[in-house]
């Protein structure tokens, strides 16, 4: 991990830590929405960017308006708004990872960084079910599961909160270059076959985005 | 691309206003995007709910009428709706008699009316659905999306509909819908790619001289390209598409459906060609549907599609039908 991860003191996992993911899980997917609308063109039908973007953006003015006391209640918000605003394949997949991550954090008022990976986890675990999907289909599990287990690593050898988030960054980002060589399985992408191989998956791109804007809540650099 | 809009935001907004000013027959709720017809509940009636992205069009809001579907969800462009407009659509069409769904089959459209029907369930409606799968362009598969909805989505609507309107029980409008699922085939090709007003160029990429067979309705490219062919060259390739899978032992109905961005003139040429292909390989017509039914914004382009006839689905076809897009017999 690099300096500034370890000698960064780890914030706590409290309502403002979630706030804070919210709010820059929806300036990335903003600033990256032309890009994620791009890579969808390829293989995809070119709505990615704009319809997380709506989704977020939803989600950020609900969060806003009722304010929740715990993280897990954030979370499940955010995952209910979703399902209602974005559409698609994407507002079900990633609506059922934040419900399913909300509903497993409990209501404490704080939570650990353990306690977080096990809850994203679940959310994942839902994901996969719900897609009927499995890594390797050229989707968001392949950025997913490389960074819940990363984080897994870091915090069994004794990492903190920012150190661990910092690794889920960085084994998102892998994942997601990692699904350019990929024949997609599952979503749209599927249907043109070999045709889907050399692209990089929209939604893979997109989780990783989000796995990002956690490093940065906790206080990473930004990458 | 220059396209008839205000800003890309509104389009759908704005096309189901239009909507509503073309057809009081509709109830148009612009805010929460549900279009019911203007009778509904139908006493006694099995209600027939649908609806997917926008840019389809007339597919699903054109098929909302007598003899055909009771409500239709549209979602943004190209992207399936959200469940809660499907559940608000079942609430307002369920006599007590059931809502049957129909839903094409692509992952966020099968996902968004899962999570509807769940939603609809609670409020103490009997909901079914029936998945539409007759595109066979693509693989179908376990380790795929498996085969896409396209045109055999208006046969599965239109007879289903019509059972439904004749006072069919749930069950009964389910297994037809099925059934006509079942024996619907399509095959589309692609001579330009089509603009979404978000992007507002082309999705791909499709140089002057050449074509893509075996498209979707969704501006996704293909699986093959090919250099340009004529109208009885693309016809016989559809045709021999469709027919080796479906392998007709009896007359068919035919849509022979515009993409959106291909003149009729051009259709009903194309539709002359795939009559002679059918012709050729013995397969008798009983019924022909030349028109843009199931588009793809400003697509050009055509999509063949053959269902499976019989006494019964024939009878139905022919009962009285009034939607925007689809009318006959009153």
């Amino acid at each position: 991990m690099n300096a500034s991860a370890s000698s960064t003191p780890d914030p706590v996992i409290d309502t403002e830590f979630v706030r804070r993911w919210l709010s820059l899980a929806t300036s990335a997917i903003e600033h990256k929405s032309g890009w994620l609308t791009e890579l969808d063109s390829a293989i995809g039908d070119a709505d990615h960017g704009i319809n997380m973007h709506r989704g977020f953006t939803a989600a950020s003015a609900a969060v806003e308006k009722e304010p929740s006391d715990t993280p897990g209640e954030i979370l499940t918000h955010v995952g209910r708004q979703l399902i209602s605003s974005v559409g698609g394949a994407a507002g079900p997949l990633y609506g059922t990872l934040l419900r399913r991550a909300g509903k497993a954090l409990g209501d404490q008022p704080t939570v650990s960084a353990e306690e977080l990976r096990v809850a994203l986890r679940s959310g994942i675990d839902a994901v996969a079910q719900l897609g009927r999907s499995e890594r390797g289909d050229k989707t968001m599990l392949d950025s997913l599961y490389p960074a819940v287990e990363a984080m897994g690593l870091a915090l069994g050898s004794g990492s903190g909160l920012v150190a661990a988030l910092t690794a889920a960054r960085t084994a998102a980002d892998e994942g997601a270059a990692a699904t350019v060589p990929m024949l997609a399985r599952k979503g749209r992408a599927s249907y043109l076959g070999e045709r889907s191989i050399g692209h990089q998956d929209p939604g893979a791109t997109s989780a990783a985005l989000l796995i990002a804007a956690f490093a940065e809540a906790a206080g990473a650099d930004t990458a | 691309m220059k396209m008839l809009i205000n800003v890309p935001e509104t389009v759908v907004a704005d096309g189901l206003r239009g909507l509503a000013a073309a057809h009081p027959e509709l109830t148009v709720d612009v805010d929460n995007r549900v279009v019911v017809r203007r009778d509904a509940p139908v006493n006694g009636k099995v209600a027939l709910v649908s609806g997917g992205g926008s840019g389809h069009e007339p597919l699903h809001s054109g098929f909302v009428g007598r003899g055909m579907l009771d409500a239709a969800c549209p979602g943004e462009v190209f992207t399936s709706p959200v469940p809660d407009q499907m559940a608000r659509a079942a609430a307002a069409v369920d006599s007590g008699a059931g809502v049957l769904f129909v839903v094409k089959n692509y992952t966020g459209d099968v996902l968004n009316f899962d999570m509807a029907e769940e939603l609809a369930e609670d409020e103490g409606i009997q909901v079914t659905k029936v998945i539409v799968n007759d595109d066979v362009a693509v693989t179908d598969s376990l380790y795929t999306a498996g085969r896409r909805g396209t045109g055999g989505t208006l046969f599965v609507e239109r007879l289903a509909g019509a059972a439904a309107e004749e006072g069919a029980p749930l069950d009964r409008v389910a297994a037809l819908a099925r059934r006509v699922n079942d024996r619907c085939r399509s095959f589309g090709v692609a001579l330009s790619a089509c603009s979404t007003p978000a992007k507002g160029s082309p999705t791909f990429d499709l140089p002057p001289g050449e074509l893509e067979l075996g498209i979707g309705i969704h501006g996704e490219p293909g699986r093959e390209r090919r250099a340009m062919m004529t109208s009885g060259e693309i016809a016989d390739a559809a045709v021999e598409a469709v027919v080796a899978d479906l392998n007709p032992d009896g007359p068919v109905f035919v849509l022979v459906n515009g993409m959106g961005g291909t003149p009729l003139l051009e259709l009903y040429g194309f539709n002359a060609e795939v009559q002679r292909a059918l012709g050729e390989r013995g397969v008798p017509v009983v019924r022909t549907l030349v028109g843009n039914y199931v588009t793809s914004l400003d697509m050009a382009g055509a999509s063949v599609t053959l269902c499976l006839a019989d006494d019964e689905l024939l009878r139905l076809w022919d009962t009285p039908v009034r939607t925007p897009a689809l009318r006959w017999g009153c």
